[in-house]
């Protein structure tokens, strides 16, 4: 598809949404889930792992609508850097709800836990058992997991920011619902 | 229309008023305004003994040493449970005798509380393990009765321990046991018990809540601390490389199921000793490796970690037990390097 949209395409807004939703539920589960020694721990991480594949699966779908379909353009009056913060940012939102989750699974993986979803299926180990690689892991999956929830609350104040004060329409391509 | 410059102020403070919002809620999800909050970190921490954590160990159970072996299932088991692990076969298992206690360089003779970790493999890619301890009965009810434990007996509070006692009065059976108990010269001869309880689903979907136990088919000898203490402060691994050395050692695992009623989220109460029981196969112990290279170090012995077939109950402890063993292995293997392989060994 070529030519100037005013709008994501009504594949990549239903995505959006549904992602944006699974990503904020994994990143309260998860922080809520290793401060818990209650049953409540069981049901949390069960839901944290095959939530998290399921994110990975959502996310790999929505990168090749995006390659294929490409964004609308960003206002030609915004600030340069606000252009690239904007760029820049979407890259990181991309690394990581393609990257957090396979570090989940790598981590397990090299922790020799199986993986286990909800339907009982199981995944294959994608690492050998290795302590040392398990810690790698961890490190990675909890720090960027802040990073993360960092990243996500600015990505909410700019969309508030371009909605409510800016007023460009930037907002509206991924919240409008007409096609 | 507002005016323009209010508006935009206005917004701003909206925008600021749902990101402090929700880093607000993150932070209470992940407990930074809760300090009573009973942590998987606060649980591992108070387990520490005075001189600071076994680093690169397993922060209970700290000193063990590794088996492999096999379970040879009788099939009777698959009438409880529609895990493969019930049906009539022979399936590998790796495992850990160990003691209960935080320094992995204790005494043998200091710790009065002897378990086994164990992981049974079947063919269709489930595991079943479990980590269970030779007491008839688990000390206390709850796991936030466990933390208080382990606070009361580091207190320097001369009153701690009585007050925990008043608080915990299931607590007095437990220390009847470990004062009055016989202690064992051998793995070999304990009686493991799982102590929780979990669920059996059959093949028809119907569900039993049950216990286990693994009896040891040695015939167990009894010996005081003093004279186990004569014998070396880690006699008991190698007694138990010796013996295996010589032959396998087994023991039959049997299944208890409750009656309606038991007290099935209560690890401190036995249930009564009428109840049926079912032995469903034999573990048998063939090999013993040191832990330091062995197979079973890096395995977390995750009672939760189930088949289908075998699922948690009402008891609080697997949920709580998964959750401080799995922050356990995240610290300990973050320190391999205090606790080297040797150079000769390969990684597993």
């Amino acid at each position: 598809m070529t030519g100037i949209r005013r709008r994501f395409t009504p594949l990549q807004r239903p995505l959006h949404w549904l992602i944006a939703v699974g990503i904020l539920a994994m990143l309260f589960i998860g922080v809520g889930m290793v401060s818990t020694a209650t049953p409540k721990f069981l049901p949390l991480i069960a839901i944290h792992k095959s939530l998290g594949i399921a994110i990975l699966a959502l996310a790999l779908i929505r990168l090749a609508v995006r390659l294929r379909y490409g964004a609308p353009a960003l206002p030609t009056d915004l600030p340069k850097p606000m252009k690239l913060a904007a760029e820049l940012s979407h890259y990181a939102l991309y690394a990581l709800m393609i990257g957090m989750p396979l570090l989940g699974w790598a981590m397990l993986s090299a922790a020799a836990y199986p993986v286990v979803l909800f339907g009982g299926m199981h995944l294959p180990a994608i690492l050998p058992q290795s302590d040392s690689l398990h810690t790698w892991l961890w490190d990675a999956h909890f720090y960027l997991a802040f990073a993360f929830f960092g990243l996500v609350l600015t990505h909410v104040a700019a969309a508030l920011f371009h909605a409510l004060v800016r007023r460009d329409g930037v907002f509206q391509t991924m919240a409008s619902l007409s096609a | 229309m507002t005016e323009p410059h209010r508006s935009v102020l206005g917004s701003l403070i909206a925008i600021a008023i749902v990101i402090a919002a929700g880093a607000a809620a993150f932070a209470y999800t992940a407990g930074w305004f809760s300090p009573q909050r009973l942590t998987p970190t606060r649980l591992v921490d108070a387990l520490a003994p005075s001189a600071g954590p076994s680093l690169g160990h397993r922060r209970n159970h700290a000193k063990g040493i590794c088996f492999t072996g096999e379970f040879d299932a009788n099939g009777a088991g698959s009438e409880l449970s529609k895990a493969q692990v019930f049906a009539r076969g022979q399936y590998p298992v790796l495992g850990r005798f160990n003691l209960a206690t935080a320094d992995a360089n204790a005494p043998d003779a200091t710790v009065r509380v002897h378990g086994l970790g164990i992981r049974i493999a079947t063919p269709d890619g489930e595991e079943w393990r479990s980590a269970i301890i030779d007491p008839p009965f688990f000390a206390v009810s709850t796991p936030q009765g466990f933390y208080e434990l382990l606070l009361a007996s580091k207190s320097k509070d001369a009153n701690a321990m009585k007050n925990f006692i008043a608080a915990h009065p299931e607590f007095a059976a437990f220390v009847d046991w470990a004062k009055n108990a016989p202690w064992t010269d051998s793995y070999a001869g304990d009686r493991f018990n799982s102590l929780d309880s979990f669920v059996f689903v059959d093949n028809a979907g119907a569900e039993r809540v049950v216990r286990w136990s693994l009896l040891p088919a040695a015939q167990p000898v009894s010996i005081s601390p003093d004279d186990l203490a004569k014998r070396g402060p880690d006699y008991l691994e190698q007694e138990i490389a010796q013996r295996v050395a010589r032959a396998p050692q087994r023991w039959t695992l049997m299944v208890t199921i409750a009656n309606p009623g038991d007290p099935t989220a209560d690890p401190s109460k036995a249930w009564p000793a009428d109840r049926r029981t079912v032995e469903v196969g034999t573990l048998v112990v063939q090999q013993i490796e040191a832990e330091r290279d062995g197979p079973c170090r890096d395995i977390n012995f995750d009672p939760t970690v189930l088949p289908d077939g075998i699922r948690t109950s009402d008891d609080p402890f697997p949920a709580a037990r998964s959750a401080a063993y799995m922050r356990s292995y995240d610290l300990r293997t973050s320190e391999a390097m205090d606790y080297p392989r040797t150079s000769t060994a390969t990684n597993p």
